[in-house]
């Protein structure tokens, strides 16, 4: 029909093409963005805004109190033990992660036989309730009938505490934890592994590189987005880490001697178990400031644009 | 017809080493296993296979409990929050990682800095939004926090970010909408990685306890995690019940990881696109 | 049609009928408790005897899990949320009162004096701010469980009496293996199960320290008798070695360990009766907490899940609760308690019925309570804490039972006067 070559000229400017696909943008980020403005941003907020307030549940005068919250928790030595602890537990439980996750990714991708078995077995530990597994290991630590114990002792070797000591005990629930994630960790790896195309493995073989420096020079450049995501995201959750050494120092939670309380443990022992809502507010407001420094940290350092 | 090739000795250290690694590592989710088919007193028998091997654990947890309920909450719960995210985490991880636009880095890091608020501290205005709008109790109110994560959105922002813009490019010139570029183009060149989101957000929602515990209300409404806290009290845990209730929670999460565990494989193959 | 018409009618009248009856205004309570299978079905069968008496009245029962009980509530309440009358650990009254969760139950419909006089002494160790907030329908207290057959196979006659009897005892049941590992101990020591209750209320006064002032606002066990108390009770982790902690792993292992046959004695609350009952092969008993001497001072530590009014219920929905509370704490109530969940009943009379002091079982607990005392914790949490803490830094750390006594004092002393500072201000 000639009316339609002569379509009716646009009702909006002609619009660039980078506007437009910003305006795309824009429209996809819609719900997404006001959904997290309302689920997890607002309430941030007014987790900001009870941490300077005397906020014990519903007493009607919840006073303004500044920075007191805040000053309580730094004169509060658990707190720092338990900054300590997080610390901790990510300087040992991230590298471990990593490491052990990719090797172990690669070398599932080398297997043919058994493929799925091998995988499904890694994936058991990220499956298992926490409740069970943590039951499980704290009977694998105990020095009077756990498996490791029985083997020190057949070596003729002095037992060790496990989580029965302040110096190990954080240890112990690491290694829990990072048996825990590296299913986790594999089937990230086994994904982000899958993602690099044959060819430049390919066109390396062809250059002569093998082994190592094909290692060096192609899987980690190409994985470095895999890895990012790996090494922020785990660390992340590792500042939080608060289920499994719950679940794993049940009836001394965060001990003994609070050798294994986290800033999360420590958040909800103040607000769920102490209704000091004001305080862990407070706490929360500071382990939220931390995060987010070592996250931009890491992001600045370790995100490597991918080079063809 | 290729010979038979030989094992090479690389090889057969890595199946030496990986089978001796499931032995650490299949060996808590074993004994949780042949727990739940001891009877209640030999639990504490510090034998690893049971003595007299039972499946009257399951059955009085499958009869005399409301487990069927719970798995059958738990499964609503997982499946829609997965397709949820599955769709509005890809969307914006493809946003972020391809399009252009004022303020992308910001909204990135924004979106990344609620990965860093821990949950325990969101439930209460959680609750409090829940009960003003009424969703205790609900289905909805279990799901509605996790139905959009940082998480997948960061995950897929990374695997877009190595898909080729030139593939995009192609498409645009074909006269594809933008959106056909995300679900028709973009979208299946990270199937690893949206079987990964998949796999870990079912997941994820099938062993939630904290929100769901303090949502759920009734007892017909309440979860597998939460069901299986019931069997802990003052008087003691029974951990012969919680032992078989946690196992068999833990066959649709294997049944979904074997289904997806493929894709992440042989995804690629499929795609043929890769340059 | 005329026959429709009639129907008509009378379907009519019915529901004319029927809504005269339901013109009466229908008020509905929700009751929380924490979830334990016999205290829930006894409830559930409960309730509509409630309902039967008091038309017009609804009540919903809403139970949760119990590690997580304290979650449940500490999120609900500042939405404006929960229930009318709740079943809270004694324990937590004063922080629930601090919160401004519960209001002082009415003393017209309970008059302070019936009260004291209607149950056990101890329960005047809730009395906060001169006033009652919540009560119980059964009591606890401790008491020791023994193993028969272990303590007859190690030639212990009978269940000790003294300490002393008890620490040869525990010493001759114990079993370790050719690597020196327990194996099986005499004592299931547990700082973090009841053992806390046990230092305070019982080792404490019977070696001579009050741990708390009268005004309950003092701590005063760090003296050179409290350190020897808690010395005897790390020594027998460090120099006896009949016991140790988390022997069993997991909440409430030592009595795990006990129903196992692996532990000879555990000190336990009456509340663990039932699961000992159903779990335990082994031939067992249940004996008074041993004293210092035949005869000697006696103590033991009580407590009780009490039922209290939120600021919820108004109006009503307060007269409502008030009713249904009433109930709950009823003689009638008590005693289906008693028969159908095993606990104590609260009120005098029927706790010192004949019957149950002569029980094999329920006696030594009987017999405790008339000495029992609970601790008025204003914070239970960290207080138990603080105590734990003090064995592990003995036990562990090495450090003397002196000086983490003292550390644990000024610890303490710290909560309680936060709690009292803070409460002083708001008068």
């Amino acid at each position: 029909m000639a009316t339609r070559a002569q379509a009716a000229p646009a009702p909006w400017p002609r619009l660039g093409l980078g506007t437009r696909r910003a305006l795309w943008a824009y429209a996809f980020l819609l719900v997404p963005l006001a959904f997290f403005l309302a689920i997890r941003l607002a309430p941030a907020a007014s987790s900001l805004y009870i941490s300077l307030h005397e906020w014990n549940i519903i007493s009607p005068d919840k006073p303004f109190v500044g920075l007191r919250n805040f000053q309580t928790l730094l004169a509060d030595p658990r707190f720092a033990r338990a900054a300590a602890n997080t610390v901790r537990y990510v300087a040992v439980g991230i590298p471990t992660q990593i490491v052990l996750g990719l090797l172990l990714a690669m070398a599932l991708r080398r297997v043919t036989r058994l493929r799925g078995l091998f995988r499904a077995l890694y994936f058991m530990p990220f499956v298992t309730p926490v409740v069970a597994a943590a039951w499980v290991w704290q009977w694998m630590y105990s020095e009077q009938f756990g498996p490791l114990n029985s083997i020190l002792v057949a070596l003729g070797l002095p037992t060790l505490q496990f989580l029965r000591s302040p110096g190990q005990a954080l240890y112990a629930i690491t290694a829990m934890v990072v048996w825990q994630y590296l299913g986790f960790q594999i089937v990230i790896f086994l994904a982000g592994l899958e993602a690099i195309p044959r060819v430049y493995y390919e066109a390396a073989e062809v250059d002569g590189a093998s082994g190592w420096r094909l290692f060096r020079h192609v899987t980690i450049p190409l994985l470095n987005p895999t890895l990012v995501f790996s090494i922020v995201y785990s660390t992340i959750v590792y500042l939080q880490l608060f289920t499994q050494v719950l679940n794993m120092t049940f009836q001394d939670q965060g001990g003994p001697l609070a050798s294994t309380l986290t800033l999360v443990l420590y958040v909800y022992q103040l607000g769920f178990q102490r209704f000091r809502m004001g305080e862990a507010a407070a706490a929360t407001a500071v382990l939220f400031a931390v995060i987010l420094a070592i996250t931009l940290l890491q992001m600045k350092v370790l995100s490597k644009p991918v080079e063809y | 017809m290729a010979p038979r090739t030989r094992i090479d000795p690389t090889t057969a250290l890595i199946y030496a080493v990986l089978t001796a690694g499931t032995v650490v590592v299949a060996f808590p989710f074993v004994w949780m296993l042949s727990s739940a088919l001891k009877p209640p007193m030999e639990i504490f028998d510090l034998r690893f296979l049971p003595q007299q091997p039972t499946l009257d654990n399951v059955r009085v947890v499958l009869t005399r409990t409301q487990f069927p309920r719970w798995f059958w909450n738990s499964f609503v719960v997982a499946t829609v929050t997965t397709l949820s995210v599955a769709f509005f985490d890809s969307l914006v991880g493809y946003a972020l990682a391809k399009l252009r636009f004022w303020g992308r880095e910001i909204i990135f890091v924004t979106i990344l800095a609620t990965l860093m608020i821990p949950t325990e501290m969101l439930v209460i205005p959680w609750y409090i939004l829940s009960s003003s709008q009424g969703w205790i109790n609900t289905y909805w109110g279990i799901m509605f926090p996790g139905l959009i994560t940082a998480f997948g959105i960061f995950l897929v922002r990374q695997f877009m970010s190595g898909v080729p813009d030139e593939l995009l490019d192609a498409g645009r010139i074909d006269g594809v909408s933008e959106f056909g570029l995300y679900w028709r183009i973009a979208l299946p060149q990270i199937k690893p990685a949206m079987a990964a989101l998949c796999i870990f957000t079912f997941l994820g929602n099938w062993n939630a306890f904290l929100w769901p515990m303090i949502v759920i209300q009734s007892a017909n409404m309440r979860t597998l995690p939460v069901g299986i806290a019931l069997f802990s009290g003052e008087a003691g845990s029974l951990w012969h019940l919680i032992m078989a209730s946690s196992a068999l929670a833990v066959v649709p999460v294997l049944l979904v990881f074997a289904v997806l565990q493929r894709q992440i494989i042989e995804g690629i193959v499929l795609t043929g696109l890769k340059n | 049609m005329k026959h429709v018409l009639a129907l008509l009618a009378a379907v009519g009248l019915l529901l004319g009928v029927a809504s005269v009856g339901a013109t009466q205004p229908q008020v509905t309570i929700t009751y929380w408790q924490y979830f334990f299978e016999s205290k829930v079905r006894l409830i559930d069968q409960l309730i509509p005897q409630f309902q039967a008496q008091n038309p017009g009245i609804r009540v919903v029962h809403e139970n949760f899990p119990y590690d997580t009980y304290n979650q449940k509530v500490a999120s609900a309440v500042p939405a404006g949320q929960g229930p009318d009358v709740i079943n809270l650990f004694y324990g937590w009254v004063p922080l629930y009162v601090d919160s401004g969760y519960l209001q002082p139950l009415p003393t017209d419909a309970f008059p302070t004096q019936e009260l004291e006089r209607e149950f056990v002494p101890m329960l005047r160790n809730s009395r906060f701010d001169g006033r009652y907030w919540a009560l119980p329908t059964a009591v606890r207290s401790l008491a020791m469980f023994y193993n028969d057959d272990l303590l007859a196979r190690a030639g212990v006659a009978r269940a000790p009496v003294t300490w002393d009897e008890f620490l040869a005892a525990a010493e001759r049941t114990t079993v370790r293996d050719a690597a020196g590992r327990i194996q099986v101990e005499g004592f299931g020591i547990a700082p973090g199960g009841q053992d806390h209750h046990l230092i305070r209320e019982v080792l404490f006064r019977q070696w001579g320290a009050a741990p708390y002032s009268p005004d309950g606002r003092r701590v005063t066990y760090a003296t050179p008798q409290g350190a020897e108390a808690l010395k005897w009770y790390t020594d027998l982790i460090t120099r006896h070695k009949v016991g140790a902690i988390d022997f069993f792993p997991g909440a409430n292992g030592y009595r795990n360990a006990f129903m196992a046959g692996r532990a000879a004695m555990i000190f336990d609350g009456s509340f663990a009766i039932g699961a000992i009952r159903g779990g335990t092969r082994a031939k067992w008993g249940v004996a008074p907490l041993p004293r210092r001497s035949v005869g000697g001072e006696a103590s033991n530590f009580g407590s009780y899940w009490v039922h209290g009014l939120t600021v919820r219920a108004t109006g009503p929905k307060r007269d409502a609760a008030i009713k249904f509370l009433k109930f709950l704490v009823s003689p009638e109530v008590q005693r289906v308690w008693l028969e159908r969940v095993g606990e104590l009943p609260a009120s005098r009379s029927l706790v010192n019925d004949a019957r149950l002091a002569n029980d094999a079982v329920f006696g030594p607990f009987i017999q405790g309570l008339s000495y029992s005392r609970a601790t008025f914790f204003v914070d239970e949490t960290a207080q138990r804490q603080v105590l734990m803490d003090a064995v592990n830094e003995v036990v562990v750390n090495n450090k003397s039972p002196m000086q983490a006594l003292q550390e644990a004092a000024a610890r303490e002393q710290k909560i309680l006067d936060d709690f009292w500072t803070k409460r002083a201000k708001k008068q």
